[in-house]
């Protein structure tokens, strides 16, 4: 999986600021979309391209259970966020609704990934390569069970 | 094992569970509301096209809707989520469905205990982050988006990851004037808003057995802000009596094994406790009420399912009482029940008598949707849970998260103010 990056340099990426309280009445997922990252960064929809990752510090996906954060950032390209951690109830929608891959890594990992880089993720050998810097870096393996859903593309398919 | 170690190994049908073990568990009881109600039916939407069978639930009786987030309807978007919920009972034979002006109705956390749906022992699960505040009646009670609530409609199980628990302990009775959403705010500030990642928030102790369940509530209720799976408070006799008062039968306790494991254990001594403030924009961002004297305020609200129990518009109410508000003042009863005893015990006409101006239940300010968002550069002292960027309004306003009583101070002042200093 290869693409770009769009950094946040902070922790506590909130789950109101990747779609804010007064959009949870809407369902349709283009619509979600144009409001991604509104209250941080109101151009993000139209700067993220289909394939991107977004890379950020610890916390990520705080707040609320609205599953309108990862589709969001799902139906805008988003296909991976690169945190150093998340709040529990993101990831485990990014995951068992097969949004988008939350992959953690560690500090000087998240350090070094810059704005724009070109990455490539293997998550069958825990390994982030980035293309631009020419640097190899491990991210944090998913757990057995998160691997399977994953592998399985979903709750429902894993279950199945 | 301790209480949550065992109500999990009771519902994943095993003898038992140690932290970190992964199980598919049975759910007892389900809550989906006007947001992710409407967000399980798209993800129903997308099964059928998959070929999944959608059309019976698992066991309608273990399921309720409450209507919270967008009522009254602002406009026709919301309006028509609401249509989908009634669709949606009517469809599947959901019969618990709270409706907006028919009757008892209020935000969902409210109606899990006030309704008294959910029981010491149970594993319930909402689809709303602050499902953890039905954890004080002595359930593991958690929080999951669309998918997984989907899941748990059509199959009656999810999966967890077994948590660690922090015991957090108090000894003896909080003092006059703080109250326990001042001891979950010193908690969050000691610990950091991802302190209690993924684990369990277990409360105990002296100054625990002392309070009241609707205290209890706002502790559980702010775990979800330290990052907690879930938030519990082990049930006795005031838990039975609060749930038999509520129309409850055949209540019965269930409890954790007198010698199990913590994690990590954490005590407070409550004579210490001081009237506290989560300054923005994180509920960790605390400091003592006195030290934030000279904050001048917009706004006081007091509502949600953190602020606006009965308990909560009581303590307001008394510092209200033949008193002034200074700044724009919302009062928002959390249910129909705790507005019906407010009014019935003379605590409406307190409020408005002050000036304040009294709403119905509603999320709607608290999650920035609608019935009284903040302007940009506004400040708010508010008795609700989260303090984010844009959480109750515009990106650049400011809310100060509080107790009742310091809220209805500084509606008082105009200025952030502790209860203590009131003339």
């Amino acid at each position: 999986m290869i693409g770009n990056v769009i950094k946040y340099e902070r922790d506590n990426i909130d789950t109101d600021v990747i779609i804010p309280g007064t959009y949870l009445k809407i369902h349709d997922y283009n619509e979600l979309a144009t409001h991604a990252m509104e209250g941080l960064d109101p151009e993000f929809p139209s700067k993220v391209k289909d394939g991107d990752f977004i890379v950020a510090g610890k916390n990520f996906g705080c707040g609320s259970s609205r599953e309108h954060a990862p589709i969001a950032l799902s139906t805008c390209g988003i296909k991976a966020v690169i945190a150093i951690s998340f709040a529990r109830i993101f990831y485990r929608n990014s995951v068992d609704g097969a949004f988008l891959l939350p992959i953690e890594v560690d500090d000087e990992t998240y350090r070094k990934i810059a704005n724009s880089d070109q990455l490539e993720i293997n998550i069958e050998k825990n390994e982030i390569k980035n293309i631009t810097k020419n640097e190899t870096y491990a991210m944090k393996p998913f757990s057995e069970i998160i691997a399977k859903i994953i592998a399985a593309g979903g709750l429902f398919k894993y279950k199945k | 094992m301790n209480i949550t170690e065992k109500i999990l190994a009771r519902a994943s049908d095993k003898n038992t569970v140690s932290p970190d073990d992964i199980i598919f568990a049975k759910v007892d009881k389900v809550m989906v509301h006007d947001v992710s109600g409407p967000g399980v039916l798209k993800v129903f939407d997308k099964l059928q096209k998959q070929g999944i069978d959608t059309s019976k639930l698992y066991d309608p009786t273990k399921v309720w809707i409450a209507e919270d987030h967008f009522v009254p309807s602002a406009e026709k978007i919301s309006a028509e989520n609401i249509v989908k919920l009634s669709n949606f009972s009517k469809k599947y034979g959901i019969k618990k469905h709270f409706k907006y002006g028919l009757g008892q109705y209020g935000i969902c956390h409210t109606l899990s205990h006030e309704e008294a749906l959910v029981n010491p022992g149970d594993l319930y699960v909402g689809g709303d982050s602050h499902t953890n505040t039905t954890g004080a009646l002595g359930a593991f009670a958690c929080g999951l988006g669309h998918t997984d609530i989907a899941y748990v409609l059509l199959n009656g199980e999810i999966w967890f990851k077994v948590p660690e628990t922090y015991y957090f302990k108090l000894n003896g009775k909080l003092p006059p004037h703080v109250m326990a959403k001042d001891f979950i705010l010193q908690i969050i500030g000691d610990i950091g808003n991802d302190g209690a990642a993924y684990n369990t928030m277990q409360f105990g102790g002296t100054g625990i057995d002392e309070m009241s369940v609707e205290s209890r509530l706002t502790l559980a209720n702010m775990t979800t802000e330290a990052g907690a799976k879930n938030g519990i408070i082990e049930s006795d006799e005031k838990t039975v009596e609060y749930l038999n008062e509520r129309g409850a039968t055949n209540v019965s306790q269930f409890h954790g094994d007198a010698d199990a494991d913590y994690s990590k254990i954490f005590e407070y001594e409550a004579s210490e406790l001081e009237p506290t403030v989560a300054k923005p924009f994180s509920p960790d961002n605390i400091s003592v009420a006195r030290e934030l004297s000279s904050i001048e305020l917009d706004k006081s609200y007091i509502g949600s399912c953190t602020g606006a129990k009965y308990e909560d518009l009581l303590a307001a109410a008394k510092i209200l009482k033949g008193r002034q508000v200074k700044i724009r003042t919302e009062v928002l009863p959390a249910a129909i029940s705790i507005y019906r005893k407010a009014l019935k015990n003379g605590l409406i006409e307190i409020f408005l008598d002050a000036g304040a101006t009294v709403g119905p239940p509603t999320c709607g300010a608290c999650c920035g949707a609608h019935m009284g968002v903040l302007a940009k550069d506004e400040i708010c002292v508010s008795t609700t849970n989260r303090n984010f960027p844009g959480r109750m309004g515009h990106v650049e306003s400011q809310t100060y998260l509080a107790s009742p009583q310091v809220a209805a101070a500084s509606a008082v002042t105009g200025k952030i103010t502790d209860p203590r200093d009131l003339n």
